[in-house]
């Protein structure tokens, strides 16, 4: 098919008008009408749009928030309440942006873990892979430093910590905190850099990296549950023979899985919205209080499969510098993973019982030190974050070893689907 | 045969784990009593309005709660709002201060009086409902009172021409160092019997409720409707998914 | 490909999810654009303003900020009472029939009490604050000018009442907010009733 532009007879009326003078008929067919997905898609596989609607979401609440929210010390918490009771309907804006934001690491972390499942990583899709996982660091940079900007007190505390973070780097530690908060501790100035960053900065950068995701993704085709490349079998028209065009078949799917979403969302947003103390922590309906602690403190659910590494290991030496590393590494690692895999074969379906006994046990162990990383570190609970830590190293670590001797079972040449 | 099992195990595990949240607070402290105040109840908000406006207003401000707005959602007519119910202002949109200024509150209980605007969203209707129940004399306390729930409460407590006055008994458990608490002893009564004082602590703790998240009830009535329609959605988009999905072979 | 389509029904449903989804994106949407509306603290700040005006002398003039606005406070003498009747021929709206005002501001003085002028000190033009010019006449205006306000942005001049003169290029009369007297010295701006908010 031609496409539009110098040397073509465009199209008449408005479409061709446009058409000439931009790539849009070209774009829709790339990207959507004449975009080949494989049609033996399961539902794991709608975690991918649904992250791109909470995107939008967080970036039109956000927007809306920023309109009366006040980024200072003294007005923070007062302009979050009268967001919540003075302006109309600021409640639900509110709410949508604070379940979003969980809602948001709830479709990721299952889309990665699809990714995990099917090899979505391997070759050629590495470098879609290292997208994500930017995306991802981005995302968790900006739940950071979106949760000090209501200002409770345990967003002051959880930035506190946070920010201490970064004193443990060897001698400039001190000063790399300080230049952090431009302030002796977590202060008005503190306030004023985090909310440029979050409303400005880091969503600017994190549209640009979705965007680069997709195209990734669209250069090299979609993976699948078989972990079957279908480029490899086409039709005479150079159709993939188990692809279906994006649209309609896959825009039906993601719009019945928007609405299986959206019942849950909108179930917490209007009917749990502080999800028990999970998404809205209690203490945090008290202004930020430098003067005292909150009795127990533990970062926002989404974050504590990490803090829970960072406590995990005791400190060597006089500094705690080894958590922090632990914690960096457990971060860093994943991105590695299209190297570590040494498997022949992409998808789970077709590895043996110890890549499938290894992903259990990490998707176990990223559960479990998820919620030591919510409770008090007493009793057994530092124990099992250390077991559960070295679990989660394991899994990549030792996967260049283990993924190359696993048994595997034959890969079909064309990929499973029964029809519905 | 597809091997299905583990993505399908850790669907499942998934919905689970989301579950799990309704089950469990994040937060878990000492298990108290139920407040068991219901907050769509108007009647019970309402007295639990006055009975804010008569003992807790004097000290505690409200200051992100506007009159005008508790009068509108409960059903007090303005006359009757200004007449009984505001003491430190005459303009019903104004949020309800307190006469007592924070300079006078530290200089009075050696602490600033919190404000109360969200404080049962901080600490819980069943923490705030047993807390106002759990005063005991206590004559080595500058107040002469002191709270189980709150040991070396700065609070004095204001209710107890209403509740009358109370000891607690402690018991030391063999091996304990501390003694726990066990049951209160009445001394002198109060103008209420203990299931009035519990009604008027319940009413008040349901006010606390109220204005700590004012939209809360008409949240929850929206929430049904947008859950119908949803349903609608989902079932209209469930059927074109399965129409359009007939062609895949 | 080999089963019939049946593409009545394929229609119908895209149609129903369509038009469900278009409902509610604009449900979605409203309260998003309902966010804007003044709100609770925008109508405690607007609320209506009492004014003592027991200290205004007269031919002297008040100015106090309502909603973000001047509001004049005009104590008229009764030779600027008089001067109105002398600038009615050159008013482009003499009766405020195109002007805004509550209902007892629809007179000559524009007034409750035809000694006090209460009016909105915006322009009806553009927005600008016109100036007082009560001495007749004033050659900084014109040689035959009764008394009344100019607005020095594009020359448009109203009377001693706030009228609009003929050929300039405010279209209608000074607004009236609505006022009431709470008692002899003390006005009340932004309501006609005298039970304050």
């Amino acid at each position: 098919m031609a496409k539009d532009g110098y040397g073509t007879t465009p199209a008449p009326g408005l479409w061709g008008w446009i058409n000439a003078r931009f790539p849009l008929e070209s774009m829709l067919k790339e990207h959507i009408t004449e975009y080949y997905a494989p049609k033996n898609f399961n539902y794991w596989y709608l975690f991918g749009s649904l992250s791109l609607v909470v995107l939008v979401l967080q970036l039109v609440t956000g927007i809306f928030l920023t309109m009366s929210y006040k980024p200072n010390a003294a007005e923070a918490f007062a302009s979050v309440e009268y967001i919540m009771r003075d302006v109309e309907w600021g409640w639900l804006i509110r709410y949508l942006h604070s379940t979003g934001a969980s809602a948001f690491f709830i479709v990721v972390y299952l889309h990665m873990f699809r990714a995990l499942m099917y090899g979505s990583y391997r070759a050629p899709r590495e470098l879609l892979w290292l997208f994500g996982m930017v995306i991802y660091v981005c995302l968790i940079a900006e739940a950071f430093l979106g949760y000090l900007l209501p200002w409770g007190n345990m967003s002051y505390w959880g930035a506190q910590v946070i920010v201490s973070l970064f004193g443990t780097v060897p001698v400039i530690g001190e000063s790399l905190a300080e230049w952090i908060k431009g302030d002796y501790f977590i202060s008005d100035i503190t306030l004023n850099r985090f909310f440029a960053l979050h409303v400005a900065a880091i969503p600017l950068v994190l549209v640009f990296l979705v965007v680069a995701h997709i195209l990734a993704l669209h250069q090299v085709g979609s993976n699948n549950p078989d972990g079957i490349e279908i480029k490899k079998t086409k039709d005479a028209r150079g159709i993939p023979l188990d692809g279906v065009p994006f649209h309609p078949y896959m825009t039906v799917k993601d719009t019945f899985g928007l609405g299986v979403f959206l019942l849950l969302f909108c179930g917490i947003v209007f009917f749990a919205p502080t999800m028990n103390g999970y998404f809205l922590e209690a203490p945090n309906f008290e202004q930020a209080n430098p003067m005292q602690t909150p009795p127990h403190i533990a970062p926002v659910w989404y974050f504590t499969p990490f803090y829970a590494m960072l406590r995990a290991v005791p400190s060597y030496f006089g500094t705690q510098v080894w958590g922090v590393i632990v914690m960096f590494a457990a971060l860093m690692l994943p991105f590695f993973l299209p190297w570590l895999d040494r498997s022949p074969v992409k998808s789970i379906r077709y590895k043996g019982w110890i890549s499938k006994l290894a992903l259990a046990v990490f998707a176990l162990s990223f559960v479990v030190l998820g919620y030591c990383g919510m409770k008090p570190p007493v009793g057994n609970l530092p124990l099992v974050s250390r077991v559960f830590t070295a679990l989660y190293f394991a899994f990549f670590v030792l996967m260049p070893w283990y993924s190359r001797i696993d048994g595997v079972k034959p890969v079909p040449e064309r990929v499973t689907y029964h029809a519905h | 045969m597809r091997i299905e099992i583990l993505p399908r195990a850790t669907a499942l595990a998934a919905v689970a784990l989301l579950l799990l949240p309704l089950a469990a607070p994040a937060e878990e402290g000492p298990s108290l009593p139920p407040a068991g105040n219901d907050v769509r109840n108007r009647d019970s908000l309402q007295r639990g309005a006055r009975n804010f406006m008569n003992y807790c207003s004097g000290c505690h401000s409200a200051k992100f709660v506007r009159y005008n707005r508790v009068a509108a959602d409960l059903g007090i007519p303005e006359a009757e709002l200004k007449a009984n119910l505001m003491f430190t202002s005459d303009k019903s949109f104004d949020t309800i201060q307190s006469s007592l200024s924070a300079a006078d509150a530290v200089k009075w209980f050696g602490i600033a009086t919190p404000d109360l605007s969200l404080i049962a969203r901080a600490r819980g209707t069943d923490y705030l409902y047993a807390y106002l129940r759990s005063f005991y004399a206590d004559a080595s306390r500058p107040t002469g009172v002191n709270n189980v729930v709150l040991p070396g409460t700065a609070m004095p407590h204001v209710l107890v021409d209403l509740q009358g006055l109370q000891n607690a008994v402690f018991k030391s458990e063999a091996g304990e160092a501390t003694p726990v608490f066990d049951h209160f002893e009445p001394v002198a009564p109060g103008r209420l019997s203990r299931e009035q004082y519990d009604e008027f602590v319940r009413d008040t703790v349901n006010f606390l409720q109220y204005i700590g998240e004012p939209i809360e009830v008409k949240r929850r009535n929206l929430g049904v409707w947008v859950t119908l329609f949803l349903m609608a959605f989902t079932a209209f988009a469930y059927l074109l998914n399965k129409e359009y999905w007939r062609d895949v072979h | 490909m080999s089963d019939v389509v049946d593409q009545g029904r394929r229609r119908l449903l895209t149609a129903a999810t369509a038009l469900t989804g278009a409902v509610g994106a604009v449900f979605a949407a409203a309260p998003f654009l309902a966010s804007w509306k003044p709100n609770a603290r925008a109508k405690a700040l607007g609320a209506p303003i009492e004014i003592d005006i027991s200290k205004l002398e007269p031919g002297a003039m008040l100015k106090v900020e309502w909603r973000g606005k001047p509001v004049w406070i005009v104590r008229r003498t009764p030779e600027m009472l008089h001067q109105l009747a002398r600038a009615t021929p050159f008013l482009l709206d003499p009766g405020s029939e195109a002007s805004v005002q509550p209902a007892f501001a629809k007179n000559d003085a524009r007034a409750l009490k035809p000694e006090f002028l209460v009016v909105l000190g915006v322009c009806t033009h553009l927005g600008c604050s016109p100036l007082p010019k009560f001495e007749a006449p004033d050659v900084t205006v014109s040689a035959d000018w009764p008394g009344g306000f100019y607005c020095p942005c594009h020359g448009s001049k109203f009377d001693l009442s706030g009228r609009v003169f003929k050929g300039v290029p405010a279209p209608s009369n000074l607004t009236v907010p609505p006022y009431a007297f709470l008692s002899e010295g003390r006005i009340l701006v932004g309501s006609d009733s005298t039970q304050s908010a």
